[in-house]
């Protein structure tokens, strides 16, 4: 079995897996490469009828196209889509301008936290991978959150032979990483393989492109010409720049993703 | 590069130098982004260090204020044979479990000895680990080979010890490579520090790996996870755990032991007319059966075992010991029975190999036990050493996975 077909099965596998023992999951879609990847790979594990909701966090600051690119997916697709917004947070008037740790913690982190407790969601795929970031790395397929949303890194619960953690009562919620063995390199060579449709963001225009997407405000593009999958696969293979190199929260210390990620941060 | 990646784990007692050789590798082998770098300068020299290849995998900031790994991280690289995954385990003892967890997902492992110290608790602890789990490619690494001016008499003594000491478990090492992570001996290139050894760097020990065979030609095992409706399909979905099926041959299922026909193998998008192991797939059988989670299909002139009693190597990695008689849960492959243990014949020090108790009533922490297991259900099952799929197991208590074992017969 090739690569891509050896990351595909694992992760319908593990997709599945989590839809067994929880039953009452979502996803989360950011609408960028990976958690599209990820909801084609959700799409094929439920043969096209995905049996819960596909969520989007809005902090109200993402890309004009990112909106239309959900808009559209989610009627081809026929998603159970729903938009959630920490619209108190919006209203206060938090925002990239008042602190970038503020913002990340109210606009995403507690507008999961608020989705998750209103829906009462007992596990959410997420589209995170381990060669993104040191602190990804570190990650479990299955990984616990306690009542207050925290990670505790310190205290990773044992992952063997494809048996993964099952929820205690003292667990508000798992996280579920089906895309965590893949790199960027095989999320681009297996969305030409499978023709997925992304965002054109990630494609060059003028000599700039994006190669991670967050929010308009916090996320810079990248010097290139690739404005095709081949050449952005072309230019992986030789680039020796940082993936997230264009993305602020990684950027303001070094343990700020740390921090982000223990308080329940993606 | 179509071809898989192969895993390796790089395990050893605590501060012989794991992370440090990993951090070496991907230094070079060109395989850090110059940011990365710039960014361990930086954290190196605030906390007033040299700059630390450690940090490459130690990313937490207990990891690095502490200097110790303590959970387990993946990497990427490659040479250009072949590219790699490489598995950082850490080596402290009280992060056992996260080791394990690291460990049981590898191809082939690294041990690591410092040639200061020589072998050390958790040097033989890692050692009996891997072997359990199968990993029968070892490559034994003699480090800080620069504290002991290249001593190739040092070498030798400490690959004595450590041959003798892999003699007992029956995993014999592939080789033995004196480096310096710190200074990049033996690890891309010779060093010239040793003329005396003769053998492969690092690199080309590692390019020298084989991956895991594939399971391809072994019987068929499918295991159920979930029955999904689609379109009014009963889908039963799962992954093929060994062997290959076409469209139209019988199976058993398991562990009732009724025959059927497979009518249709369901992807999405696709019609397969077979499939193999490894693949994540759904079957479709005629109509009077009855499938759930937990039953396995094989093919009717091979079938695997059926009890309901299972003997095992289990390793326990929960603070709480396990009492005799005491009710936990077995999960092998998506089969979830309870179950007892009903004798626990020897109690071993996973580290000395030493034997604690015979016939005993509990079992501890970092303790390996030779049991014999009660299922309330008969079970289906392999010897570990046949199928490994479903020749091991894991026990839960409270959600959370307390052991791990090994089907032994």
């Amino acid at each position: 079995m090739n690569k891509l077909s050896k990351l595909e099965n694992e992760s319908i596998f593990i997709i599945r897996e989590a839809y067994y023992q929880f039953r009452r999951v979502a996803m989360l879609w950011s609408i960028g490469k990976d958690s599209t990847t990820l909801l084609w790979l959700v799409r094929k594990a439920f043969y096209g009828k995905i049996p819960f909701p596909v969520f989007h966090i809005d902090t109200g600051y993402k890309f004009k196209e990112i909106y239309q690119f959900r808009e559209g997916y989610a009627k081809q697709w026929n998603l159970n889509l729903i938009v959630h917004k920490n619209q108190e947070a919006a209203d206060r008037g938090v925002g990239p301008t008042t602190g970038k740790l503020e913002c990340c913690t109210e606009l995403k982190t507690n507008a999961l936290k608020e989705a998750i407790r209103k829906y009462g969601f007992k596990a959410l795929y997420l589209g995170i991978r381990r060669d993104e970031h040191g602190i990804r790395a570190k990650e479990r397929f299955f990984s616990p959150r306690d009542e207050d949303f925290e990670w505790n890194y310190k205290e990773q619960p044992p992952e063997l032979w494809d048996q993964y953690k099952t929820k205690a009562r003292d667990e508000e919620h798992l996280r579920i990483h089906p895309l965590l063995s893949w790199r960027e390199i095989d999320i681009w060579e297996y969305i030409r393989r499978e023709n997925i449709p992304i965002a054109t963001l990630y494609f060059a225009k003028e000599g700039k492109r994006y190669r991670s997407i967050g929010c308009e405000t916090c996320c810079n593009p990248v010097d290139s010409n690739a404005d095709t999958v081949d050449k952005i696969i072309e230019e992986l293979k030789t680039s020796n720049i940082s993936e997230r190199s264009g993305r602020a929260q990684d950027k303001e210390s070094a343990y700020m993703m740390q921090k982000l990620r223990s308080l329940g941060y993606m | 590069m179509d071809k898989a990646s192969l895993k390796f784990v790089i395990v050893g007692h605590v501060d012989h130098g794991k992370s440090t050789l990993i951090g070496r590798l991907l230094y070079d082998t060109n395989s850090l982004p110059p940011d990365k770098i710039e960014e361990i300068r930086k954290t190196s020299t605030e906390l007033g260090r040299e700059t630390e290849f450690a940090y490459l995998l130690d990313h937490l900031e207990e990891e690095r204020r502490q200097g110790i790994t303590i959970d387990t991280t993946q990497v990427f690289f490659k040479t250009p044979q072949r590219e790699y995954v490489i598995i950082d385990a850490p080596g402290h003892v009280e992060f056992v479990k996260n080791m394990i967890t690291g460990a049981s997902q590898a191809e082939a492992a690294l041990l690591i000895v410092d040639a200061n110290l020589g072998i050390q608790e958790q040097t033989k602890r890692h050692a009996t680990i891997i072997s359990m789990l199968g990993i029968e490619q070892i490559i034994v690494v003699i480090n800080k080979m620069d504290l002991v001016d290249f001593s190739e008499e040092i070498y030798h003594s400490i690959k004595k010890d450590v041959t003798a000491f892999l003699a007992t478990l029956n995993a014999p090492a592939q080789m033995f490579i004196p480096i310096s992570a710190l200074k990049g001996d033996n690890i891309a290139t010779h060093s010239s520090k040793m003329p005396w050894y003769k053998g492969k760097t690092i690199l080309e020990s590692l390019d020298n790996l084989k991956s895991r065979a594939s399971l391809e030609n072994m019987p068929f095992i499918f295991a159920v996870q979930d029955i999904y409706k689609i379109d009014d399909k009963r889908i039963s979905v799962g992954r093929v755990e060994s062997g290959r099926l076409k469209v139209g041959e019988e199976v058993k299922i398991l562990p009732e032991g009724s025959t059927t026909k497979v009518m249709t193998i369901e992807k999405y998008m696709e019609e397969p007319k077979s499939c193999c192991a490894g693949e994540s797939i759904g079957l479709t059988t005629k109509e009077s059966v009855f499938l759930d989670r937990g039953h396995i299909l094989c093919s009717p002139e091979k079938e695997p075992k059926i009890n309901d009693t299972i003997k095992a190597n289990i390793f326990w990695m929960s603070k709480k010991p396990y009492s005799k008689g005491e009710k936990v849960l077995l999960r092998l492959a998506t089969q979830e029975i309870s179950c007892k243990i009903d004798q626990i014949h020897k109690r071993i020090n996973s580290s000395t190999l030493e034997v604690i108790e015979e016939n005993a009533d509990i079992l501890q922490n970092l303790e390996i036990g030779e049991v014999f297991i009660k299922v309330k259900k008969p079970i289906v099952m392999e010897s570990f050493k046949n199928i490994q799929e479903i020749g091991r197991f894991v026990l839960v208590r409270d959600e959370n996975i307390i052991a791990g074992g090994i089907v032994t017969d």
